[in-house]
């Protein structure tokens, strides 16, 4: 039997090729041309191989600004996954209070970030803010401005209001898709509420957790609007995340080439962190068959 | 273990239900006898499964109790109930293996792991797991799933009663069998009270010694599969038992005669005056005979052979009766002799069978 070849196959694919050739090799392509080069403007380029990303890396500024990115992100992720799933759970499963709770849970997801950063930037001011105001009616000294606890408590927050939601509602539809039978063959098993959660409801869930670990991971760690609109970084470099000293490096100082390779480092984290979390969670259900 | 009663028990879904209609469950009373095999039989959404959550207390009834023995179990939790429960999709412990599984109930309830041990080696011998034991329960196929949920109940030393909640929904066809085969060997074996769920008849004629078939929220009939076979407490249990169901006629009925569109069936027992309002007969398509002479004469529209057997769809009297034809007997379309076995003629009236006298005459 003849196989014959059809190449037209190709045609079809092609469109996409383009799409993903335009809005991300391309532009990728650019900063990987900038990042091995040095340029004075007027459009002279002169190599300068491995340099940017060597300066980089040996950075004091990069090292700080990692730091407290990887701090950051850690005490989102401790706070946002155990707090959705605890919402989660405690959210009800049918009737007019579901639908009520579903759409709540949807309104902070609906913000813009800038409207978010502005809401806090004014809810936590203590001369016209309801926060700011009422802590120092308390007698608590809380400043955002000046006292850089005050600022990463305050971003925190607001990180936490912003995108618990998000892990709410993917748990929810994890826990949504368990038949009512497991729960009724626990109960008959004489399984605790513990058990139930720890041998059903988090086994059921591990998928969506995945993908909520993932994305709150790369959101919070490539995290700009909100900080930067608080608190713009500060006090001193308090709150200066990854990508707010990048685009400093970027725009402000018109640090091309360094910023190039900024960039491209700080993607290959992103991209090795993910692949971290991905292997290790998915490791079980491999076993599992 | 000890036998199920049922007092006047019914269940509404509905907070304050008003009629009949917003019952799911209407009151019965019902006993189940340690040790029998029973299954209920019925369309989906008849009850069978409200009925089934009650008795393992899954659902508290909205009326009436539940006793276990002398004891009224109405108000009290699942699991202090000792009741086994296996449902139709398998439900196991994905993060466990077979062994963890299997203990799970018993871990719950707090019993010494060497007593523990010693009972899960138990019950995988005699459900055939040894050998699996230490796999993880996920990667099993559907059938092993399902007996490992029903291992579960089992490993409980003091089960009331297991039930079934269509278990073999999702179970291959010929493993189907062995696994019915597993029960009914469980249930000579050891005799528990067992209850299974089915909207299959063949598997509930299978599985029970004693078959009830639930209709619209109520127990229509329970009886054994021959009672229920050849006389049918309720059209609807006529209707639904068989392949086809049983034929219904509407008829005046006068002593011992049937008139059907004035063609008069002997009853062989006298009905008294019964009158025409609401009173029909019931013949299965297994005792009519279709012949040359001596009988009604009628018309066979088609013939659909099975096999086995053939159906035969007849006109008579302005209906269409279905007529079971023997295998090597040959029917074409075209007219026909019909002939009624009187003693396999019954009558219903409002549904329910009616009881005749024989004739003194």
């Amino acid at each position: 039997m003849q196989r014959k070849t059809n190449q037209k196959a190709w045609f079809l694919v092609l469109p996409v090729f383009l799409l993903v050739g335009f809005s991300a090799i391309i532009p990728l392509m650019t900063v990987v041309n900038y990042s091995v080069q040095d340029s004075f403007g007027s459009g002279e380029f002169y190599w300068v191989g491995t340099e940017w990303f060597i300066e980089i890396l040996n950075s004091e500024r990069f090292h700080s600004a990692l730091g407290r990115q990887l701090l950051f992100t850690s005490i989102i992720l401790a706070i946002e996954i155990p707090l959705g799933i605890l919402i989660a759970l405690s959210m009800p499963k049918k009737g007019w209070g579901a639908s009520i709770c579903l759409v709540l849970m949807a309104l902070p997801l609906l913000i813009p970030w800038n409207v978010v950063g502005t809401i806090w930037q004014i809810f936590a001011r203590e001369d016209i803010g309801l926060l700011g105001h009422t802590l120092a009616a308390m007698g608590v000294e809380y400043n955002y401005t000046q006292s850089a606890f005050d600022a990463w408590v305050t971003v925190i927050v607001m990180d936490v209001w912003h995108w618990t939601s998000l892990v709410v509602l993917l748990c929810y539809a994890g826990l949504c898709s368990i038949p009512e039978a497991f729960y009724q063959a626990a109960k008959i098993d004489g399984a605790t509420r513990w058990a139930v959660f720890r041998y059903i409801q988090f086994p059921k869930m591990n998928r969506v957790l995945l993908i909520a670990v993932l994305l709150r991971f790369m959101d919070s760690f490539m995290i700009y609007t909100e900080p930067f609109v608080v608190t713009g970084g500060g006090p001193g470099n308090a709150t200066t995340f990854l990508s707010i000293d990048l685009v400093k490096m970027a725009i402000g100082q018109f640090d091309v080439g360094p910023a190039a390779a900024f960039s491209l480092i700080y993607f290959l984290i992103v991209l090795l962190v993910s692949w971290v979390f991905y292997t290790v969670m998915t490791a079980r259900d491999g076993e599992a068959g | 273990m000890a036998e199920i009663h049922l007092k006047k028990m019914a269940h509404s879904y509905v907070a304050n239900p008003h009629g009949p209609e917003d019952y799911a469950l209407k009151a019965l009373d019902h006993v189940w006898e340690d040790g029998g095999a029973y299954a209920l039989l019925g369309p989906s959404g008849c009850g069978k499964t409200t009925l089934l959550n009650i008795i393992s207390g899954l659902l508290t009834p909205s009326q009436g109790q539940v006793l276990f023995g002398d004891e009224d179990v109405t108000g009290r939790d699942t699991a202090d109930r000792n009741i086994a429960q296996v449902f139709q999709f398998p439900v196991i412990y994905d993060t466990m293996t077979v062994r963890q599984n299997l203990a799970f109930p018993l871990k719950n309830r707090g019993m010494a792991p060497a007593e523990i041990d010693a009972r899960v080696a138990e019950i995988a011998d005699m459900l055939d797991l040894t050998e699996r034991l230490d796999e993880r329960a996920a990667g099993l196929s559907a059938d092993a799933k399902q007996i490992i949920s029903l291992g579960r109940g089992l490993v409980r030393k003091d089960v009331n009663a297991i039930l079934f909640d269509e278990p073999l929904t999702v179970i291959d066809p010929h493993k189907k069998w062995v696994l019915r085969s597993k029960l009914k060997e469980l249930h000579q074996q050891f005799g528990y009270t067992m209850v299974y769920v089915t909207h299959d008849q063949t598997e509930a004629l299978t599985f029970a010694d004693k078959v009830v078939v639930m209709h619209d929220g109520a127990v229509v009939q329970m009886g054994t599969p021959e009672e229920l076979f050849l006389r049918p407490a309720h059209t609807f249990v006529g209707y639904f038992i068989g392949s086809p169901g049983m034929n219904i006629v509407p008829a005046c009925v006068e002593g011992a005669v049937a008139t059907v569109a004035d063609i008069k069936i002997d009853l062989g027992v006298s009905y008294g005056a019964l009158g025409s309002e609401a009173v029909e007969i019931g013949i299965r398509p297994e005792f009519l005979t279709l012949g040359t002479g001596g009988g009604f004469a009628v018309e066979v529209l088609a013939v659909e052979d099975l096999g086995r057997h053939k159906i035969a769809q007849v006109a008579f009297a302005g209906q269409t009766l279905s007529v079971l034809v023997p295998e090597h007997t040959l029917v074409a379309t075209g007219p026909a002799s019909l002939t009624f076995d009187p003693k396999r003629t019954l009558v219903y009236k409002n549904s329910l069978l009616l009881e005749g006298q024989a004739d003194a005459a």
